[in-house]
């Protein structure tokens, strides 16, 4: 028993090792293109940086036109995750609560807009802000995001929601707490890890999306993703900087990552297991 | 369930659904507006019926994307719920090295779209890239720009390695709500590997496995920036999904009333097909 016991272990091991080898080496590609200069990625190969620069990365800390693409980006990226959280909260008490009429079909609803192609709204949005003058700002993106992180939030929240016992709600009003009083000093303590996963899930989704972004943004809120595309045509050449520019975009999420790592799997069965 | 029934929750509803109106109902019959109407500049726009519709399913070109599409999607579904399970059930299941683990899955979830496609662009190329340096000093012909082939590899290959552990993720989640008394039962019964995994960890995460292969099928059907990133479309249109095609026709061309009536058409069939799904998948958890 023993013996196989190990032997499955060995075997588990050997696929996890060979599956994140998979998985990371095209990411330490790109961070060694980052460290190198563009006469050594171009002119020879090696596998790791010989005369490793930090000269990419210079570039980009200190030209306004690159990082202001970071500080949009994180921008709508905070501005999307509060917003979708303050609707999603209430929406998704009355959910996993209540009954009312058209719960089921609202439901379906909501989530149908989780399907909808980025690609079919581009240009109603880009219409739709211009006319109301919020083209090229930030909130015109946090909005346009909503549409597929306001479903998700609901979703999940409701998941976790359903896992807390109603009693707890009944005690509490028997002990004379208002509904707000309740849901704030209560009930949002009880769902903090749901609370979390959420809202990991909305910065997540805002920022790894590019089609809207790109679309509803010009100058002023241009996000980090489009200034890269942009780079990519104009210099053509430049592989460093475009690296270095990449593996920054990792950065933020790995540190989000490496904060709720203990409830990831949670979250992405979307707290219904 | 025993839920009261309230319709003073439409109160807590409320502002999702003023939220969910402004950014998709109105843009939605924008494109429901256009749909039926021509233009010939000027603002004037006049009735046309259901002419764009029959003109985009009529088109060769909108046919054949559509029939790309389906076949990256049926491949993607077919490679990555499988892998994925595998991977799942390899994964630690506690200490450090599962929170290690965990986190280094995650992290191609978490990179923006282009940035995948240009980690795999700088990785395949073959003057400078890893993967295409390696292959072509293997002999093998690779090249991902100019051969069809080859191009839609990277693509799957690109696809697998962005999303297989997203169903790994949530397969796992799945596992670890299983208790440690399942697997003693089993093994008094000394039930094989095979046994196991059909009629213990298989039906508990039907659940999950069902949200997997929706927010897959979905996303892969959706897929844009990622091959536009990689490959734009090519060579010739041999990547070229609906989104891209689309794209091209709405903000490339500004063709308003084909790009809308291939919008709504587009939406219609993602609905359709996760509804089939849907149903399946729940009826078939029903039914034992």
């Amino acid at each position: 028993m023993a013996a196989v016991a190990e032997r499955r272990a060995t075997g588990s091991a050997i696929v996890m090792v060979a599956y994140l080898l998979f998985l990371l080496t095209p990411i330490y590609w790109l961070v060694t293109m980052s460290l190198k200069t563009n006469a050594e990625i171009t002119g020879t190969f090696s596998l790791w940086p010989h005369e490793p620069t930090l000269a990419n990365y210079r570039t980009i800390l200190t030209d306004p036109s690159w990082y202001m693409g970071y500080v949009n980006s994180l921008t709508y990226v905070v501005l999307n995750t509060a917003i979708s959280l303050a609707v999603a909260l209430p929406a998704a008490y009355a959910f996993s609560r209540y009954r009312f009429m058209g719960d089921k079909h609202l439901f379906f609803w909501l989530l149908s807009n989780r399907m909808a192609p980025a690609a079919v709204f581009a240009l109603p949005f880009f219409q739709l802000y211009s006319a109301v003058g919020l083209f090229d700002t930030h909130i015109a993106v946090a909005l346009a995001h909503c549409l597929f992180n306001v479903p998700l939030a609901v979703w999940i929240l409701e998941g976790f929601m359903s896992g807390v016992p109603r009693e707890i709600d009944e005690t509490a009003y028997i002990d004379g707490y208002s509904f707000p009083r309740f849901f704030v000093r209560i009930f949002m303590p009880l769902i903090a890890s749901g609370i979390g996963v959420a809202a990991f899930f909305c910065f997540m989704f805002s920022w790894v999306e590019l089609l809207l972004s790109r679309t509803l943004t010009s100058v002023n809120a241009k996000p980090i993703a489009a200034t890269m595309t942009r780079t990519v045509s104009a210099s053509g050449l430049d592989w460093g900087v475009l690296a270095a520019a990449g593996v920054l975009t990792i950065v933020p999420g790995a540190l989000v990552i490496w904060f709720v790592r203990n409830y990831i799997a949670k979250g992405f069965a979307l707290g219904r297991v | 369930m025993d839920k009261p029934v309230n319709n003073r929750a439409w109160f807590l509803v409320l502002p999702v659904l003023v939220l969910v109106a402004f950014s998709a109902v109105i843009p939605l019959m924008t494109v429901v507006n256009y749909s039926v109407q021509d233009t010939f500049g000027n603002n004037q726009f006049f009735w046309n019926g259901l002419g764009w519709f029959q003109e985009v399913l009529d088109s060769d070109r909108i046919r054949a994307a559509l029939g790309r599409q389906i076949l990256f999607s049926a491949i993607i579904l077919a490679i990555e719920i499988p892998l994925g399970i595998f991977v799942a059930l390899n994964m630690p299941k506690r200490g450090f090295w599962a929170s290690v683990v965990l986190v280094l899955m995650a992290l191609p979830l978490l990179i923006p779209w282009n940035v995948v496609g240009t980690i795999w662009q700088v990785f395949g190329r073959v003057d400078i890239g890893l993967l295409g340096h390696t292959l072509a000093a293997m002999g093998f012909d690779y090249n991902y720009v100019n051969d069809p082939v080859d191009a839609w590899a990277t693509i799957v290959v690109m696809d697998v390695w962005h999303w297989t552990s997203l169903v790994a993720l949530l397969c796992y989640a799945g596992l670890q709500s299983i208790p440690d008394a399942y697997y003693q039962a089993a093994r008094i019964d000394q039930a094989s590997r095979w046994a196991v995994f059909r009629h213990i960890e298989l039906p508990k995460m039907s659940g999950v496995l069902l949200i997997a292969v929706l927010l897959r099928f979905m996303d892969s059907f959706m897929i844009y920036t990622e091959p536009f990133v990689l490959t734009g479309g090519g060579p010739g249109n041999a990547t070229t999904f609906l989104s891209i095609d689309l794209v091209k026709t709405a903000i490339g061309q500004f063709d308003l009333g084909p790009a809308a009536a291939f919008s709504l058409i587009y939406f219609l069939v993602i609905l359709l097909i996760s509804w089939v799904f849907y149903t399946v998948m729940t009826a078939q958890k029903d039914a034992p």
